[in-house]
């Protein structure tokens, strides 16, 4: 399969692979996929006093494209408030990498992982 | 030592320069480029004995007659013209066909031809080591089953089949027994004699020799009838009709030749090499071999690394041309049917990496090989959360997932 330079990219060079703790109260942990589907991504985002995206950390289990779809995501949600980034869809990422319709579920999938995060950090921090 | 690093022998092998050497003296006007049919003039005789030899050549390597090789496109016809001929053939005596869920697409996809003209074919479950065990054979045959189709080494994971022992049961059950033997040629002992074996298919590509040539053999004694699938001048004893390709041929011919006699030097050097590729990766944690190790050709080794996917960790490994059991090319992206037969689960399936040794791999090749493989399973499983799940000793199969 050929890839895009940018996919290349990314995934020679991923941006912020890494974990934050996730039973921090301003960390949001969105988990999707299934290894059994061949891709699941790990999204983190460290969320500071104003409802700002200070940092984001990813891990992913899947193709090329998977790898390259949560490593742009963590650039891109950084600086943006939640609700700014949980307008981020799947057409932007896709169109980004120049990703192929086989992969276009990987883009799917990194949008699901920061709609995961949000949510888990909203449960977390209505609970109380 | 130049990369990328060849390590696919499997799918297909170069031609070895001694077989296209012998090649070029058949196609252009100095050298023999005569129609083998062509009865009335010297052109014609001399294509005609370049090919006897070329057949002669092969029947050698597989103990059997010359006028029992027939000559087809490769080991896919082969399977086609086998499976289809002989099911048409003696279609009168019965519907039943027994297969196994590991063959090739070749003869997977014409028996699923031969279920819609009304055939049943019966597909053998092997066990976890790829093998099919002659009891499995000897329980799925029924008074009316024509035809069994098995194949003698697996392209995946190299497993070696007890071919004899199939013949044994299928002679005694009055059944035809068909081997593709794309995979074995040149790298297993076969012998029409001893295998009771009715038809084997071959592939030239396979053996160092070019594309677009095969062999189907045919016995003779028993005499096996089948039906053409291909029509015309009645080539090749009305079986597979077509102008014979003389180059091919021959090139095909020698590449049996040189397997022959260089067989066994040839298993020596190629086990070594894969001993020295497993040791080299034998201390990583979480590494499967697939298949049996005992039953397998020595080129082959089908590893499963857990936790990295299958084609990221292609891409990783961008200087060694290898193949992945997984091909994510939808939504829902499919692990290898192979593996999925072994009963694999689909993590381990996608995870799996086919290396292939030949001829021309070489100590050097194998060394660079392991260095990058453990460089970059380490890469790639710090960046897994499936890694760290492992680690923190989660076990993966107890979480529901969501399935997209």
């Amino acid at each position: 399969m050929a890839y895009s330079e940018k996919v290349i990219d990314h995934y020679e060079n991923p941006r912020n692979v890494g974990s934050f703790d996730k039973d921090d109260k301003s960390v949001a942990t969105g988990m999707v996929g299934a290894p059994a589907c061949g891709d699941v991504m790990k999204l983190q985002l460290k969320i500071d006093d104003n409802g700002v995206i200070e940092d984001a950390k990813f891990k992913t289990y899947g193709c090329g494209s998977a790898i390259a779809s949560s490593s742009l995501v963590t650039e891109w949600v950084k600086g943006k408030t939640l609700e700014e980034a949980g307008k981020i869809s799947n057409t932007e990422i896709s169109a980004e990498l120049a990703l192929p319709p086989v992969k276009i579920h990987c883009s799917i999938l990194a949008e699901d992982a920061i709609k995961a995060a949000i949510d888990d950090y909203k449960s977390k921090n209505t609970a109380e | 030592m130049k990369l990328p690093i060849y390590l696919d022998y499997s799918a297909t092998t170069p031609v070895d320069p001694r077989v296209a050497e012998k090649m070029m003296q058949f196609l252009t006007l100095d050298g023999e480029f005569g129609n083998p049919a062509s009865r009335s003039h010297r052109f014609g005789w001399q294509a005609e004995e370049a090919v006897d030899i070329a057949r002669e050549q092969i029947a050698d390597l597989i103990n059997a007659d010359p006028r029992e090789i027939v000559f087809t496109s490769g080991a896919t016809e082969s399977d086609n013209l086998a499976i289809k001929g002989a099911a048409h053939f003696y279609g009168k005596k019965g519907k039943h066909i027994i297969t196994a869920k590991t063959e090739h697409k070749a003869v997977l996809d014409t028996c699923r031809q031969l279920e819609r003209e009304g055939y049943e074919v019966t597909y053998l479950d092997p066990q976890e080591d790829g093998i099919v065990t002659p009891a499995q054979l000897q329980e799925a045959l029924r008074e009316d089953t024509i035809l069994v189709s098995l194949m003698h080494v697996n392209n995946e994971i190299g497993v070696i089949q007890d071919i004899a022992a199939y013949g044994e049961l299928c002679r005694a059950n009055k059944t035809i027994l068909h081997v593709d033997a794309a995979q074995s040629a040149g790298k297993v002992d076969i012998d029409v004699q001893l295998m009771k074996v009715d038809l084997i298919s071959f592939s030239g590509h396979k053996v160092y020799g070019p594309k677009g040539i095969g062999a189907l053999y045919v016995s003779r004694k028993p005499r096996i009838r089948l039906e053409a699938q291909m029509h015309g001048g009645g080539h090749e004893r009305g079986m597979r009709s077509g102008t014979l390709a003389t180059h091919q041929i021959v090139a095909m011919g020698e590449a049996f030749r040189i397997a022959k006699e260089e067989m066994a030097t040839e298993n020596e050097r190629l086990l070594a090499l894969r001993t020295r590729l497993l040791d080299g990766l034998s201390d990583m944690e979480e590494v499967y071999v697939n298949g049996s190790m005992e039953h397998r050709v020595a080129g082959n080794i089908n590893i499963s690394f857990n936790y990295v996917e299958g084609e990221s960790l292609v891409m990783a490994l961008k200087d060694l041309a290898v193949s992945s059991g997984s091909a994510c090319t939808s939504a829902s992206l499919e692990p290898s049917y192979v593996l999925r037969a072994i009963g694999r689960d689909d993590e381990l399936a996608h995870s799996s990496i086919r290396f292939s040794i030949g001829r021309f791999t070489t100590f050097e090749e194998i060394d660079y090989a392991v260095k990058i493989i453990r460089e970059n399973i380490g890469r790639l499983r710090e960046m897994s959360p499936l890694w760290d799940m492992y680690k923190e000793g989660i076990d993966i199969s107890s979480i529901e997932w969501s399935h997209h």
